[in-house]
Formats: C-alpha cells, structure tokens, sequence
C-alpha cells in the first residue's frame, strides 16, 4: 500500500540517489529540479493530447456518434495525427499583424498554463514546490493568462480577434473576483494558503473529511468550480471563442503550431481548474484504499468529465447573463458563504451548526435568484393570425 | 539577502528616473499613467529590499508596500475613467492637446 | 556555486527589467510599451521573491499584471487610433528631461554608495544586518492588528475609486 502511494517519490529518489554517487550536492539539488519540472512538462502536453481526444470521444457519444476511431483501436494514436497535422500546416501571419506580438502570444500563454502545474498536489508528497502561498501563486499566475489573450487578440489586427478579446478580458476580469472569494471559506478552515495544507487539513474520517460535505463546502465547490469553467472559456461561457458569433474569437488568425499552443494551454487549464478544485474541496489526494495519486486523478478526470458533459449539454449563455451571474449572483453568494465558514467555527453543535449555515444559504440564494429575476416581456398574442 | 542593499537602492532609483522621465516626456496620458506605475513600483523596490535588510519593524515595509500596491491601484483605476470620459469628448488622448483650461 | 548562480540570475532580472522599463518610456507603440511594463513588473516580482517576499510578490502579479495592466490595455484600446503609429509620442522636453534625471541618478546614487546603510541599527560594522523573512502569518497578524487604520481608510479609498470611475466613465 505504502509502497503503491510512494512509487514516484521513491523513484524519484533512487534517481538522485544515483545521482548522487558521481555528482556534487550542488549539482544533486539542480538535478532534482530538473527532473520534477521534466515531469511537469511531459505532464502537461500529454494530458491536453488525450484531453482532446477524450473530448472528441465523449462528445460525440452525446450526439450518438462514435467519434474518432480511424487511427489506432478507439482513436486512441489520434491526438498524434492531430500533432503532425499541426505541425505540418502552414503558419499563416496575417499582412497587417504586430508580428512579434503575434509570434509571443501563444508562447505566452502556455507559460502561466504550465507554471500552475508545480503547486498542484498530485498526490502525498508529490508536489514538484509546497510554497506556502500556494494558492494564491496559482490565482496570480493565472491572472496572467488575460494579458496574453489581450496580446493574440490586438495583434491579429482582425476585428473579430478583437471582440474576442475584449469579451474574454471582460468574462475573465469578472470572474477572477467571485473565484478568489470562493476559495477563501477552504482557506478560512484549513489556516492555510498552502495547497498541500489544504489538502492535509481534510485528511480525517478515514480520509473522507472533504470540505464539500459541509455546507458552506458544498456552495463553495459549486461557486469555485462554476468560476474555473467561465476562466478556462468553456462552455457555457464560452463567449470569447462563440463560433456561430465571431468566427473563433481570439485565435481567428491562428494556424498550425501556434493554433495548437492556443488549445494546449486551454485543454492544461481546464485539467488545473479541475485539479485546484478537487484540492480545495474534494479533499485532494485523500481517500480510502485507493493510493493517493489515484484518488487524486479520479476526482480531477470526474471534474474534467463534467466540464465536457457542460459543452455536450448546455447552450451559450449571452454576454449580460453571463456578466449578470458573475456580478449578481455569484459575488454576493461568495461573501455570505465566507460569513457562514465563520459561524460554523464559531458556533457549537452540529444540529445548531447544520440549521444556521443551510438556513443562511438558502435564504439568502433564494433572495438572490427574486432580485435577479430577468425582464420577460409578455407572451404576444396574435388574435388574427390563425 | 543575495546581493547587497545598495544594488538593489540603485536598481530603484534608475527606475524611479526612468518612470519620471516617461511622465515628462509622454504625450498620451495612458503613457503618462503606466510611467506612473514605475514610479511606484521603484518606492515598492525600496520598502521591500529594507524591510528585509535593516528595518527596525520589518513587517512594516510590506505592510505599506500593500497599501502601495492598493493606492496604485485605485490610482490606475480612477485615472483611465478620466482618460475614457476625456476621449469621448475631445477625441484625444494627447496632453499638448487638451488645452481646455489654457487662456 | 548555487550562491553565485543565484545572483547571477537576479543581476540579470533586475538587468531585464531595467531594459524593459526603457521600453514602456521610449517604444513609439503605446501597446509595446504596456506589454513592457508587464516585464518589468515581473522582474520585480521575481526581485521579490529572491528577497523572500512570497507574497508580495505574488500579490504584485495577481494585482498589478493581472488587474491593473488589464485595464491599462483596456484603456488603450478604447483610446487607440490606426493614425497613432505615425504621430510623435514624445514632446520636446526629452533632452531637458535626460540631463536633469542624469544628475538626479548621479547625486542618489553617490549618496547611496557613500551612506552606510549598517548604522540605522547601531551594528556599527560595514555589512548590512539581514532581517528574518517577514512570513504570511505574521503580515495578516499586522494588517489587521496593529495597521488595521490604515487597512479600513485603504478599503474606504478603494471604494471611494470604484465609484468615482463608475460616474467619471459612464456615459450619461
């Protein structure tokens, strides 16, 4: 069992181990960074590759078709063929581009997508840097993404790019505010900015005291993950990229590599908004029998699952709707929720405990769907036209 | 610390001339305002590098540099509002011409 | 030889950046110019956290490159002309402007190398004494213990700013 849980950690340290016999300790120190971020950057780019054919597959079993299944058994060497594709296609710049902006773009925003990948615990003892601000390295970090969005989507010179970015600066800005504010309640009761302190906080009842089974945890979970979503630009708030509206947003002027960079970091932040989510609330790496890193993926590829579920299911939301939910609903819902973490530490007895917290959340979600009640005009009724 | 205090004082004064320099030289107010936020990033520099070389109370220069960062902030915030209302009236974003005030 | 690789590697930051702040005051393309001050707020962020100000540093990346240059960058491309790339960026102060900050740099800087920094805490030697890392724990502790005044006037600006641009910027 311990030996299951630690696998790549041991091995990691048989490496340096190795390592260590014919290298200096300064040396052994670097080499250990190497190999946690050579881990890190095959993680990452390998998980977009099947990211992208577990989406194609899932989505075409929504809509009754089998999806790829052409190269290898059940498409699986797809996304190699999608690779070579890319990188085989001609690299278009368009005639009146900011041509550096528009080479740095798509660099830019894989860094940010990758960065977040060293704070995510994968599993006990596997986190490649416990900074002790960890979460909020994460949230800064992916701040970032907005500027590079900003910078493809100014330089293609291309008024469709360009209404795709503004949209996106727009969606994203809005909805940095209601995801830092619902992370904060997991902070509150764990003490810590930490994402392995988190994780470590909700480590009791055999391994199943996720924060999501409280219920300020559980309106958190449901606040923070539908945030994540609106951040990586997916359905349903997929406004930046709407295909039946700007053509495809931001990456219009996109071809080939730098097309694909655009959709690697999209497909890497949707498995890290999936991962921190699971970390936050969904105790992370903790759970019964199963080794840590394997708890850890199932909840992350269940998140992931019900993000391609969203784009399977649910239509696009209009921008003031989405703007509405952010601003209206969500924001205030965060703050009460931070309220209630509160009165839950400092209130005794669970049956008092229970009562307060759900009665304050319903309550107050129920006030806030009545005050948002959107305008309906009333149904027309055509007397002549039978 | 890495590398002496007095490097890193004069990292920040080279920043904070070259911030005063774009405000003098700028024409577009947006230049003005992001050489601004040089500025206040270099006073940033200096609180932080003493807070943690010889502060008597370290924990208060990033108390302040918070507040900095804060200020700069609403600074950037109420002063792009002014330049968006300027330029749906004047149609311009150039300092030499808005002359509205100017007898 | 990780010490000297470590310093190295923050001269060089704190190089790029300088080049980087050169480029938000001098690039024609105000564009260019917002993208540079985002490397130059990197830099320092980077500065910070070789000064082990983590979150400091991290809250320079989440504010500054992830709200303010946002807004910046909004704002330019509201105000942003096709015709601006031909027009003049700069007045004609510029010369003035250079040999005054030259003598300005040249006076603090001498002054700065001249001062010995080690007095202040009465350690009388010639090596600047090192504070411990100011940890997040006891940051939280002072914003809202002992500068919990000055916190609230801050949140009373913040909110005073937000509702100043909302009517400065509304169209009426």
């Amino acid at each position: 069992m311990i030996f299951l849980d630690q696998i790549f950690v041991n091995s990691k340290k048989a490496i340096l181990n190795l390592a260590s016999a014919f290298l200096p300790t300064d040396a052994i120190l670097i080499v250990s960074a190497l190999i946690s971020i050579g881990a890190i950057a095959a993680f990452g780019p390998f998980t977009m590759m099947y990211l992208t054919w577990f989406e194609r597959k899932l989505v075409g079993r929504i809509q009754n078709r089998i999806g790829p299944n052409r190269v290898g058994i059940f498409g699986l060497l797809q996304p190699i063929a999608d690779g070579i594709k890319m990188l085989t296609k001609e690299d278009i710049v368009p005639a009146g581009a900011d041509k550096v902006v528009h080479f740095l773009a798509p660099v830019v925003v894989v860094i940010p997508a990758l960065l977040v990948f060293s704070v995510v615990p994968f599993g006990r003892n596997m986190v490649a840097i416990d900074l002790n601000i960890g979460l909020l390295f994460f949230l800064a970090v992916s701040a970032m993404t907005t500027i590079a969005i900003f910078m493809g989507s100014w330089a293609s010179r291309n008024k469709f790019s360009l209404l795709g970015g503004m949209r996106t600066v727009a969606q994203l800005v809005s909805y940095e505010v209601p995801m830092v504010l619902a992370a904060v309640p997991a902070i509150l009761a764990s003490g810590s900015l930490s994402t392995v302190d988190i994780v470590e906080a909700q480590g009791g009842w055999n391994g199943l005291k996720w924060f999501v089974f409280t219920p300020w945890g559980f309106v958190g979970f449901l606040m923070f993950y539908l945030c994540g979503v609106a951040e990586c630009n997916r359905t349903p708030f997929d406004i930046p990229e709407a295909e039946s509206e700007i053509v495809a947003g931001f990456h219009t002027e996109y071809s080939g590599m730098k097309f694909a960079l655009w959709y690697m970091a999209e497909f890497m932040s949707v498995f890290t908004i999936s991962a921190l989510t699971a970390t936050l609330y969904l105790g992370g790496y903790q759970g019964p029998w199963l080794p840590s890193w394997a708890w850890f993926m199932i909840k992350t590829y269940a998140l992931v699952f019900v993000m391609m579920w969203f784009r399977g299911t649910l239509p696009r939301l209009r921008v003031d709707q989405m703007m509405g939910l952010a601003w209206k609903f969500l924001l205030p819902l965060t703050l009460i929720n931070i309220l209630v973490t509160g009165l839950w530490y400092f209130t005794s007895g669970l049956g008092l405990r229970l009562g307060l917290s759900i009665g304050i959340l319903l309550v107050s979600s129920w006030v806030l769907v009545l005050f948002n009640r959107p305008y309906m005009p009333e149904k027309r009724v055509y007397e002549f036209a039978e | 610390m890495l590398i002496p205090l007095e490097h890193i004082l004069i990292f920040s004064t080279l920043l904070f001339a070259i911030g005063v320099y774009g405000v003098l030289v700028r024409r577009n107010v947006v230049g003005i305002l992001i050489s601004i936020e040089l500025i206040l990033n270099s006073v940033n520099v200096n609180l932080i590098a003493f807070s943690r070389s010889n502060a008597l109370d370290p924990v208060m220069g990033q108390v302040f540099a918070i507040f900095v960062i804060t200020l700069a902030a609403v600074g950037a915030t109420v002063g792009l509002a002014i330049v968006l209302a300027l330029y749906r009236i004047k149609r311009t974003v150039y300092t030499d011409e808005i002359n509205l005030l100017k007898w | 030889m990780l010490p000297i690789l470590a310093k190295l590697f923050i001269y060089g930051v704190l190089f790029l950046s300088l080049v980087a702040a050169l480029g938000v005051v001098l690039l024609p393309n105000i564009f260019h110019a917002a993208l540079c001050l985002v490397g130059t707020l990197l830099g320092i962020a980077a500065l910070y956290l070789a000064l082990q100000a983590e979150f400091i540093a991290v809250v320079q990346v989440l504010l500054y490159v992830g709200a303010v240059m946002t807004l910046v960058i909004f704002a330019i491309m509201l105000t942003h002309r096709i015709g601006d790339m031909t027009i003049p960026q700069t007045n004609k102060q510029s010369l003035p402007a250079c040999l005054a900050l030259f003598a300005f740099v040249v006076l603090i800087g001498g002054l700065l190398l001249k001062t010995d920094w080690s007095i202040l805490v009465g350690t009388g030697g010639s090596v600047a004494s090192v504070n411990p890392p100011v940890d997040t724990f006891m940051l939280g502790k002072a914003l809202l213990g002992e500068y919990v005044f000055p916190f609230e006037v801050v949140s009373v600006i913040l909110i005073a700013g937000l509702i100043g641009a909302i009517v400065v910027a509304r169209k009426d």
